[in-house]
């Protein structure tokens, strides 16, 4: 295995919410968002990791937390095995770029490519002024967009166009690890594919590591080396992406899976994948996380005791039951294979 | 074969704007029968959501239906009084909106939602209208419909509150139900409870199903025909299995393609080159030529009908046996 790029340890990251202050004022602990709570994660350098879950789930904040947008309140993130801290120096904040979902809120409605592109290079002094026209033009070739974008606006591209412009400015400052936060859900099916393209030529092409978080699994069968699996600020399952998607251990991430739906034309089946609701982030359920919905969960051990992300060499998964051979018994309705 | 539930012909959807008149749909027509689920397919701009919305007189202020007739259950709607047209709306068909919050009343406890039709539409008392929403609760999958009914819209999951709206729609059992894009908003395990929801409910109640989405995954799961939407045009009719396994128009060819299909591996990933064309400027002939890999000469010229095919197909492709001859050459789903 590659060395690892970057390295999570046991961190949280929470919200205090709305009406913490009157909480405290009456002697009472503010109530708490755990939005990521107790994640342990590896990325290796020159892989793609698609980091899959709902709403809700905290793959977002963990995407935000590594980028440096949002503070953890514990663990570490380590880069090269140096630590990672709040605050970061301008070489540190380099190397790790975003691309968001919405590229018509993530650009500068009134600046043109051009000076949104040039104000980064002269910010982070990366190149001597006269070489900064050069760079940009080379940054939208890279993107596959022509020299003529330089002088336009965000408003003058479709969603396909304007996400490329937000990739190339995330490229800009030459980072080595680039987080992609759900880069083709606000576009239309038919561009959706130039742009997950464009991301694997690019990490081809300039040996770029990525974190690709995305709740269409699909997409990230399509272009992930790995998969994370999150549930209620936790990872609950990360294997190789075709170990993951034909052998997965975790009944959510089963669940997942099934629940997607497919081409083939026909019904699957009658029952849903998984049935309920997730619970709040506020007041996570105890023991595992995921036993009010888990079709084979067993009491008192899945209500009281929170299993531990365990397994065999790159494949982990945190259910008691995940590695019990044979394979837990399910309730037959609730998980029928597709074909 | 049995009379249609519902009938379009020639739809044409009209939005005055400064900059001239955009056509946002030209010419869809398309039937229902009882019991069918119909998918209409396309992405933004496609004209599918104002093809639905023309159906019920749900358009924005700005647009209107300038040709066509719309019939539901024997009445044509577009020359039918306004008062049968509500009549219409309550009792024949309803609606299900993409986000149930906006389109609940916000200030209103669900249980009163769901009983406004039954008290208003089919005159039951109090009572019995309140019990009626129970029922209607308990059908679609609401834990403890007694609790949930005080409960206002924002007190309620995203997947609880598609759950009140698929109830108000059933309120007043209605034979034909509109869903634009009923699981967009929602999760992908929400997303199947809600899809499984609904098919149940068409089987058990035989109620009719239009079902609005630019994902063809969700199509093929959910409905038995499937109109593709392209620039404002049905570009191709026929039954879902038909249509997804040797599409007949390029454009269908290249969404399929274009989708990164869940069954198979990874690899790179085949796209439409080009964008949409701006409806108020259409492209002259074919609406899709400039991005169609076969396109020839006489695809620019004259517009291009609807051609009807074999096996209750139609396509407005002249060249349309190539594009099933690359279908039937490199699959576009995976066999099941």
């Amino acid at each position: 295995m590659a060395e690892t790029l970057l390295e999570a340890a046991g961190l949280h990251v929470h919200y205090e919410l709305r009406g913490g202050f009157a909480r405290r004022a009456r002697g009472r602990a503010p109530e708490v968002l755990r939005a990521v709570d107790g994640v342990d994660l590896a990325i290796a350098q020159g892989e793609t990791l698609g980091l899959v879950g709902e709403s809700g789930c905290g793959k977002s904040t963990l995407g935000r937390t590594i980028v440096g947008i949002e503070r953890p309140v514990a663990g570490a993130l380590r880069y090269r095995g140096e630590p990672l801290d709040v605050g970061r120096d301008r070489a540190q904040r380099r190397r790790i770029q975003m691309v968001f979902q919405d590229p018509y809120s993530s650009l500068n409605p009134r600046m043109t490519v051009r000076q949104t592109l040039s104000e980064l290079l002269r910010a982070h002094r990366l190149l001597p002024k006269n070489a900064i026209d050069a760079r940009c033009r080379e940054l939208v070739d890279l993107v596959g967009l022509g020299p003529r974008a330089l002088a336009a606006h965000p408003r003058q591209f479709y969603g396909g166009q304007r996400q490329r412009v937000a990739i190339a400015r995330a490229l800009a400052l030459e980072p080595e690890l680039l987080v992609a936060d759900e880069p083709v859900s606000a576009l239309d099916v038919s561009v959706q594919a130039t742009v997950l393209n464009l991301l694997d030529e690019l990490r081809a092409k300039l040996g770029l590591t990525v974190l690709l978080i995305a709740h269409n699994m699909a997409v990230v069968r399509h272009v992930s080396d790995r998969v994370a699996v999150m549930y209620l600020g936790r990872i609950v399952e990360t294997a190789p992406t075709d170990e993951l998607f034909t052998n997965p251990r975790h009944p959510y991430t089963r669940g997942l899976l099934t629940a997607v739906p497919r081409l083939v034309p026909g019904r699957v089946s009658e029952s849903a994948a998984v049935a309920g609701d997730p619970p709040s982030p506020v007041s996570p359920p105890s023991g595992c996380r995921f036993h009010p919905r888990c079709p084979i969960a067993q009491e008192p051990l899945c209500s009281t005791e929170d299993p531990a992300l365990a397994g065999p060499g790159h494949h982990v998964a945190a259910c008691h039951f995940a590695w019990r051979d044979p394979p837990p018994a399910h309730t037959p309705e609730v998980l029928q294979e597709a074909t | 074969m049995t009379e249609p539930l519902l009938r379009v012909e020639g739809l044409r959807v009209e939005f005055n704007l400064a900059r001239g008149v955009l056509r946002a749909v030209d010419g869809a027509s398309f039937e229902v029968q009882p019991g069918e689920a119909l998918g209409i397919v396309g992405e933004s701009g496609s004209g599918k959501t104002m093809a639905l919305r023309a159906l019920v007189g749900l358009l924005p202020p700005a647009a209107s239906v300038t040709a066509g007739t719309v019939e539901i259950d024997g009445v044509d709607v577009t020359v039918a009084s306004e008062v049968r047209r509500r009549e219409l709306r309550g009792r024949t068909v309803s609606m299900i909106f993409q986000e149930p919050m906006t389109a609940l009343n916000p200030v209103m406890r669900v249980g009163r939602q769901i009983a406004e039709m039954p008290l208003v539409r089919l005159g039951l008392s109090r009572r019995e209208a309140r019990d009626r929403a129970l029922e209607l609760m308990r059908l679609v999958g609401i834990p403890d419909p007694k609790r949930r009914s005080l409960a206002y819209p924002h007190e309620l999951s995203g997947g609880m509150r598609q759950r009140v709206m698929i109830a108000i729609a059933l309120s007043a059992d209605p034979k034909l139900i509109l869903c634009d894009e009923p699981t967009t908003a929602l999760d992908v395990t929400i997303q199947d409870q809600i899809l499984k929801l609904l098919g149940t409910l068409q089987r058990d109640l035989g109620v009719s199903l239009v079902f609005v989405s630019h994902d063809l995954a969700v199509i093929a799961q959910t409905c038995t025909r499937v109109a593709v939407m392209y620039a404002g045009q049905v570009v191709e009719t026929g039954t879902v299995d038909a249509v997804f396994r040797e599409p007949r128009h390029p454009y269908t060819l290249g969404l399929l393609r274009s989708v990164p299909d869940f069954d198979s591996v990874r690899g790179r990933l085949s796209s439409i080159p080009g964008s949409p064309p701006d409806l108020a400027l259409p492209p002259a002939g074919c609406r899709f030529h400039p991005r169609c890999p076969f396109v020839q000469d006489d695809c620019v010229g004259a517009p291009i009908p609807l051609i009807e095919l074999a096996g209750e197909r139609a396509t407005r492709c002249l060249y349309h046996e190539r594009c099933a001859e690359d279908a039937r050459r490199e699959p576009v789903v995976a066999r099941g």
